[in-house]
């Protein structure tokens, strides 16, 4: 079980969190036009790194709060936590 | 029975306490602090079950964890437990226990044919022999394999034993409480951290309770005794017998199991049986030891056959000879420690040697003690069936290859040592690199990955001094580095005796002419020959050739057969070990019990049940409950001996003619405030927000970005900047998740706060024609009319002075109203309604009249809603904004999702208007085609129309729109019907929806 840093509360079990998938995706504006390719890159298209990996988590069992994990998804090292609106 | 095998003055059990037990079916005796493999060894029982594969007799190999074959069946308080370990299971009044693998019995067994025809079951041949005929599989092959597999049985009882978890945190977690442990523990506490030092074995000190040392002028015993009452003195400290740490995860997340109760007759009350830790420790500290490994010679299994180390222990710990006549088989000098314990027992030990003049302190002592000693000598082969009887013995050349005269030696045991393997589990699984050391012929530890360090014998240190020296000073500086404390403990002189180099011989050759089986892997027989086969047939990485011939794959995961495998395929591959390399180590170390694992989250504990505040009501008044998610809600008010049907149907009936209540409690509601709360909603639903007036609801759509409709639901404007948002019940958390996302993540820059108040408030919808009269006398301040509340009007008052939300939204389809008060209320509103409203026929309803009444008016919910809808197909496209964004919108131009003959929500009828259409059947145009049937669509939901009283069906039907008239079966192949069916309109009642609007 990954031990993980709430930027809000300090460390956590990991089964207070849950998984929110890649942190570097970032939704189209709305009321912009989007490309066929760009919608599916943002709604479909992952990649499955083996390394270090930017990844959102919500400390749902906890203070809510939806973060950013730089994580080593071979690894499971965690190498830093911000909060939402920070950049990662 | 007698225990003759039972000296009087040495041991560690408690004589004052005789304990009788059953084995077989035959009453024994042993003493408290006995296994059940001491016991029986004590009583000179040596067969305890058959192999796995062969049935050939199996005896005891080991004295602990690493056990190949004693697997019993265990019987306790009227429970069976299957897989228990001989050697570990501690001896308690009372208890029962037989053999497994073996019919009729252990002494004659059937199975043991396989023995006889070992020659056609060589590795692989399940793979060979049961693929054809195809057909046999299911009908021969299967049945008889699962009937000869296994190992014992498991209960097919509810397990009426309480397992618990328990989270921990530490400084120093500290596995095994052998040498290093104890000094690696007591260093660190006394330097202030926090320590839990694990035991897997009752009692503590691991080899200090069996070895012939001394630590400052104390025996290694004396020693480890006073460590550890100093130990459990300190409040920094947990120490922990019968507790296994049998896994190694992320982030130094170490998995521990502690057997409370195992060694009881019974379990105390109040009591777990077992407890599973789960701890976090800072560091780690492993301190396992290390497993003796066997010599490989002809029928190597034989019961009598077993470790030297076993032989030490059983001797010196339970005061238990396993033989009278030994014979030792080494090739290094910890046989001769055996061999040494037996003679001062006055049992005359013969040792065999492979090693051809060996000096040190120890091989001086065997000689001073005029023990017998063979050099240049192997075992060629046990001989006996259900017991060794004699030895066949022969010098063997200095290159190992050659074998002399083969002779004849009586003898009732053969200790065998073939070195130590150093357990190296949970530092592998941790992802320790280990590495190979050729001084002892075994993996160590290597660069660690995670906070952890291995001591002592697990680390392949095998010298007492030199363990504790590094043990004191690892618990000493890993302490520092957590507490900054600087209490040093010093290391106290040690006297023991000094062996010398072992043989890396481990395997006899065969004479010629013999086949002798050799053994490698004793639970599931797994020999010399099969590992050669394996390699000829092209196997060649380990990881293979352990699934092709089962090797290391057995319930001792190879504790002692996975090291001299690899040597074998390296020997064969003329490879050095290394190149071969191992397989993974993987958690557990030893089984877990699934009680343990599942801990108390079972039955009713799985999940948290939530109940309304009206359900002691609903209880009172016959309801039956079903599951809503994690909610238990009314099915239906049972009156007299009504069915579901009779019920639900009454129930659904009321509704349409006079008024009926229903429980609304779950629906999930978030509370949403802020400047910006318009422009989220406008944001998150599909249709538009920004003019909706205060006092006034609005049904609302979300989809997922990907077009999928996510949820319904009504969302009420309270004030200005406040909103009251309902969800489905199953959706309320995921949604409020959602919501979050988008604040946070997506538009941080909205001033908006959201937050469940599903709790907080009770629910209860009015509906049917005589709502509003009902609705009028319970709030007689307000102005109930059409005009003065509308439908989706909304407005604030009070019933009988408790503070009221009154909402003008229907589900039913009829005209309807919702009630919700804060929680606490919930109980005075519904008596309060029900009170009032017997003069207008009210009566409850459950889940099932609300969903015949939603069905029949064609209102869509979760089972239309089911991942794999859009708008379009639930004719929500009305509700679909063209001028504005949303989440999902971009998706809605997708192809398929507009393509003209997309799916959509019909109703469905049976033809002869009397069957009802199972749910999930699948509509086609022709009964007859043949299979796969081109399917059309499927059936939703169904239930049994009150205003028609025939059944009536939603389904999803493609080209729904051009569908209507259409005549189609619905076939269900799990109830094995078809039945012809019309497609209507899914609004089947009232489609103009006049009546919610009157």
């Amino acid at each position: 079980m990954l031990h993980i840093k709430c930027p809000h509360c300090g460390m956590r079990s990991q089964n207070e969190f849950s998984y929110g998938g890649d942190a570097t995706v970032k939704r189209p504006e709305l009321n912009k036009e989007v490309s066929d390719q760009d919608w599916d890159n943002f709604v479909y298209n992952r990649k499955s790194l083996r390394g270090k990996h930017k990844e959102l988590w919500q400390h749902i069992s906890g203070c809510r709060q939806w973060i950013k994990v730089e994580r080593d998804t071979a690894t499971h090292e965690i190498f830093k936590t911000v909060k939402a609106n920070e950049d990662i | 029975m007698t225990q003759n095998y039972r000296l009087d003055n040495i041991g560690l059990i408690n004589r004052d306490k005789k304990i009788s037990f059953k084995f077989n079916g035959v009453t024994y005796f042993g003493y408290e602090g006995d296994t059940l493999a001491s016991a029986l060894l004590a009583n000179g029982v040596h067969l305890i079950g058959r192999s796995f594969k062969y049935h050939r007799p199996r005896g005891f190999f080991g004295a602990g964890v690493d056990e190949p074959y004693a697997i019993v069946q265990l019987y306790r308080n009227n429970e069976t437990e299957p897989n228990v370990k001989a050697t570990e299971q501690e001896l308690f009044e009372g208890l029962e226990a037989t053999s497994v693998n073996c019919w009729p019995s252990v002494n004659f067994d059937i199975g043991a044919i396989n023995n006889l025809l070992k020659i056609f079951l060589p590795a692989g041949f399940y793979y060979k022999t049961f693929m054809w005929p195809k057909s046999f599989w299911y009908k021969v092959y299967e049945p008889f394999i699962r009937k000869a597999a296994g190992l014992g049985v498991a209960s097919i009882e509810h397990d009426k034993e309480r397992y618990e978890h328990k989270y921990e945190y530490c400084d120093l977690l500290i596995a095994g409480s052998g040498p290093s442990g104890l000094a690696s523990a007591y260093a660190a506490a006394k330097n202030g951290a926090r320590v839990i030092l694990a035991e897997d074995k009752p009692r503590f000190g691991g080899t200090l309770l069996t070895s012939e040392v001394n630590i400052g002028n104390r025996t290694g015993k004396e020693w480890a005794e006073n460590i550890i009452s100093e130990l459990k003195e300190m409040p920094n400290v947990i120490v922990k017998n019968r507790s296994q740490v049998f896994g190694y995860y992320d982030h130094n997340m170490l998995v521990m199991s502690e057997k409370l109760s195992d060694h009881l007759p019974k379990t105390k009350k109040y009591n777990p049986k077992q407890r599973l830790w789960y701890i976090r420790a800072k560091e780690v500290l492993i301190s396992s030891g290390s497993i003796e490994r066997p010599l490989v010679f002809g029928n190597n299994d034989t019961p009598g056959v077993m470790l030297s180390s076993a032989a030490k222990e059983y001797l010196k710990v339970y005061g238990v000879l396993v033989g009278k006549k030994p014979l030792i088989f080494t090739n290094n000098d910890s046989g001769y420690e055996t061999a040494i314990e037996f003679k001062k027992n006055g049992v005359d030990p013969i040792i065999l040697d492979t090693r051809k003049e060996p000096k040190s302190e120890i091989i001086d002592e065997a000689k001073k003690l005029d023990i017998q000693i063979k050099f240049s000598y192997v075992v060629v082969a046990a001989k006996g069936y259900k017991k060794v009887k004699s030895a066949e013995v022969a010098k063997i050349s200095d290159n190992k290859n050659e074998l002399g005269t083969v002779e004849n030696i009586n003898c009732d045991c053969i200790c065998v040592s073939g070195f130590w393997t150093p357990t190296i589990h949970l530092a592998s699984q941790s992802g320790n690199k280990t590495t190979f050391n050729k001084d002892i012929d075994a993996f160590v530890p290597g660069l660690s990955k995670q906070n952890e360090t291995t001591l002592g014998a697990a680390n392949g240190t095998f010298t007492l001094e030199e363990t504790l020296k590094k043990s004191f000073e690892s618990g000493y500086e890993l302490s520092k580095k957590i507490t900054n404390n600087d209490n040093k403990t010093s290391s106290p002189t040690v006297m023991e005796k000094k062996s010398t180099t072992h043989d890396k011989f481990w395997c006899v050759p065969l004479p010629k002419g013999k086949t002798y089986k050799r053994f490698l892997d004793f639970q599931n027989d797994v020999a010399v020959s099969d590992v050669e086969i394996a390699l000829k047939e092209g196997y060649r990485s380990i990881e293979h050739v352990k699934r092709y011939t089962t090797l290391g794959m057995a319930t001792d995961q190879g504790k002692t057969s996975n090291l001299n495998g690899l040597q074998l395929v390296s020997n064969i591959e003329n490879k050095i070990v290394p190149e071969v390399g191992h397989t993974t180590f993987r958690p557990p170390y030893t089984p877990v019990t699934i009680g343990a694992i599942v801990g108390r989250e079972i039955g009713k504990h799985s999940k948290p049940t939530r109940k309304s505040p009206m359900h002691s009501w609903h209880e009172k008044n016959n309801a039956v409950f079903v599951d809503a998610g994690i909610w238990v809600r009314p099915r239906y008010y049972k009156i007299g001996e009504e069915t579901l049907f009779e019920g639900s149907k009454r129930e659904a009936k009321n509704v349409r003619t006079n008024v009926g209540v229903c429980d609304v409690t779950t629906l999930g509601k978030i509370d949403i405030k802020g400047p910006d709360a318009a422009e989220l909603l406008n944001r998150v639903y599909t249709n538009a927000w920004l003019k909706l007036p205060i006092g006034k609801a609005r049904y609302g759509v979300m989809l997922r970005e990907d077009g999928i409709v996510m949820d319904d639901g009504t969302t009420t404007r309270i004030s200005e900047n406040h909103y009251h948002m309902t969800t489905t019940t199953a959706q309320a958390a995921n949604i409020l998740s959602h919501l979050e996302y988008y604040l946070q993540l997506v538009w941080p820059e909205l001033n908006v706060n959201v937050v469940s108040t599903t709790e907080q408030w009770a629910g209860a919808a009015i509906a049917g024609p005589k709502s509003r009269n009902l609705l009028q006398k319970l709030f007689p301040n307000i102005d109930a009319s059409n005009e003065g509340l509308p439908f989706m009007g909304y407005l604030e008052t009070d019933l009988f002075g408790v503070h009221a939300r009154i909402f003008r939204i229907s589900f039913s389809g009829e005209l309807a109203y919702e009630v919700n008060v804060e929680s606490d209320n919930g109980n005075f509103m519904w008596e309060k309604i029900m009170e009032v409203g017997q003069e207008f026929k009210i009566q409850p309803y459950g889940t099932e009249a609300l969903s015949t009444l939603r069905i029949e008016m064609g209102h869509i919910a979760g089972s239309e809603l089911d991942g794999r809808t859009i708008p379009y197909d639930n004719s929500l496209e009305g509700l679909v904004s063209k001028k504005k964004d949303f989440i999902g919108k971009r998706s809605l131009d997708r192809k398929a999702f507009i393509a003209e003959d997309r799916q959509k929500v019909v109703g469905v009828v049976p033809i002869d208007k009397k069957t009802s259409i199972p749910e999930g059947s699948h509509l086609v145009k022709d009964a007859m085609a043949p299979i796969p049937n081109p399917k059309l669509g499927y059936i939703s939901a169904s239930c049994w129309s009150v205003e028609y009283d025939n059944p009536f069906s939603l389904g999803i039907l493609k080209d729904g729109k051009n569908m209507i008239g259409q005549k189609l079966f619905a076939m269900s192949p799990l109830k094995n019907k078809t039945i012809p069916v019309e497609i209507v309109s899914s609004h089947y009642v009232d489609p103009k929806g006049e009546r919610v609007r009157s």
